[in-house]
């Protein structure tokens, strides 16, 4: 009698081999999202600056992000880069740039719309307690922007993280590949494939999942 | 008596567009001065221009002897005398009531948390409020979100304190709640300049009236002479228009 597939998983390392592949996933939306973080923080600002050609120059970026597959940003750098340039940038490398600049601009639109959300008599009835600006900023404007902001920061990461599967194109070997190179070592067991890759989905969702109920969780509370 | 606040031939436009166009007068300490016109008469502005919201074109304003207006810095050492409650009752929605209480004290007066905390709970029982210090401004009503503000403003110990139409936001079945305890602290001797719709808290209110039309002060006296002997023309309109408007805006609102 056939084995029922999901056996290939325990087989020697596999199981390991998939973690690894994970964290190499993990590792890739991490610091994507810390370099997000302070980027798109500047982003954000240059969006609210008074110059035009900075705010211009801002609206292209976000636009291009919003319209190009990330897949094809992905192939420009890694392999058109390269070629260009005669870049010799790993896969890893590529997708962190690529997904940086995706994420900067839009968490910098989502800094820049927390920002503007807040009502200008917010800064004007804390100015008319006699607090000096940098007080305004520390108490009442950067809390209540953090709390607008936190919740679909926190849904932006969640699709980095889940989009990071794509890297896989680029010759990384995140979970994805993994998985597909242990389903090719077991061809032999046709219903490998399935349980691999509903692994890989379960892994997805036990990550993502917590981090998508903190965000809804912030978002009621601070309603 | 010493004064308390000269505001001189206070000059102010937006955009090429006169709003205040050369306003005096004086208000003595312990005194209110109520500012009542028609919508866009400048009101707000002149307000403003006191606590330096606004810059004024020109004019000069005077805080006791000190000259507060002009200034570019150290604005707010002149906020923390002159007190400003606004219309739409903006208190900080991430803190609770008794947060908001003690930010300008304890931060913009360094003073100790403690004793602050027991004069504004003391305060809060003196409007009303007992029980509410750990509320969240969303869980209160418009009326009492307007007396935290006042409270909040009061702990500040202003010498002058500025309202600017603190009830025009407020279901009318509340704004009497409001108005009780400005009337209060006119009688506990607060000086303070109002901007108000209410002829009638005005009237009770006021050592004197100060009828803006125009970015131009039309007419000003004590509240006897103003509301029951107008002395131009353009006061007894107001005040027509504003009995007939009331009345009519009062209706609209039933109806809806």
């Amino acid at each position: 009698m056939q084995v029922s597939g999901i056996s290939v998983l325990f087989k020697g390392i596999n199981f390991q081999r998939l973690l690894g592949g994970l964290w190499v996933t993990m590792r890739i939306a991490l610091i994507t999202i810390g370099l997000s973080v302070v980027f798109g923080l500047l982003f954000g600002l240059l969006m609210l600056s008074k110059n035009k050609v900075a705010r211009a120059f801002c609206r292209l970026w976000l636009e291009i992000v919003r319209f190009m597959p990330q897949l094809v940003l992905l192939y420009v750098v890694y392999f058109g880069f390269a070629r260009l340039f005669g870049w010799d940038l790993s896969g890893e490398s590529s997708a962190v740039i690529v997904f940086t600049f995706w994420g900067t601009a839009e968490l910098g639109d989502l800094i820049r719309g927390a920002l503007t959300s807040i009502p200008a008599h917010q800064r004007e009835s804390a100015a008319a307690l006699g607090l000096t600006s940098r007080q305004i900023y520390r108490y009442i404007l950067i809390p209540q922007t953090v709390r607008r902001l936190l919740p679909q920061a926190i849904n932006l990461s969640t699709r980095i993280i889940k989009t990071t599967a794509l890297v896989k194109m680029i010759n990384v070997t995140e979970v994805l590949k993994v998985g597909q190179q242990i389903i090719g070592q077991f061809y032999r067991q046709p219903d490998a494939a399935f349980w691999v890759y509903f692994t890989i989905f379960l892994l997805y969702f036990l990550i993502c999942w917590p981090i998508s109920l903190l965000a809804g969780k912030l978002e009621k509370r601070w309603a | 008596m010493q004064t308390m606040l000269k505001v001189e031939n206070v000059v102010k436009s937006f955009d090429g567009t006169g709003v205040l166009k050369g306003v005096s007068f004086t208000l003595d300490e312990g005194k209110v001065i109520v500012i009542v016109g028609p919508s866009g008469c400048g009101k707000s502005t002149l307000l403003r221009c006191i606590n330096g919201l606004e810059q004024v074109d020109s004019g000069k304003i005077y805080l006791k002897d000190e000259l507060i207006s002009g200034r570019t810095r150290d604005m707010h050492l002149v906020r923390q005398k002159v007190g400003m409650v606004f219309q739409s009752y903006d208190l900080f929605p991430h803190m609770n009531v008794m947060q908001n209480l003690l930010l300008g004290p304890t931060k913009a007066l360094r003073k100790n948390g403690e004793e602050v905390r027991r004069e504004a709970l003391a305060m809060l029982r003196r409007v009303g409020l007992e029980g509410k210090e750990n509320a969240l401004p969303r869980t209160l009503s418009g009326g009492q979100k307007q007396r935290v503000a006042l409270v909040r403003a009061m702990l500040m110990h202003p010498e002058l304190l500025l309202l600017d139409e603190i009830t025009a936001a407020l279901d009318p079945e509340m704004v009497s709640e409001v108005l009780n305890v400005v009337i209060d602290l006119a009688r506990d001797g607060m000086t303070m300049a109002i901007v108000t719709h209410e002829m009638r808290f005005a009237e009770a209110v006021a050592d004197q009236v100060l009828f803006l039309e125009d970015g131009m002060a039309a007419e000003s006296g004590p509240p006897e002479q103003f509301f029951h002997h107008p002395q131009t023309e353009r006061a007894r309109r107001f005040l027509r228009s504003f009995s007939y408007e009331s009345k009519n805006s009062r209706k609209e609102k039933q109806d809806e």
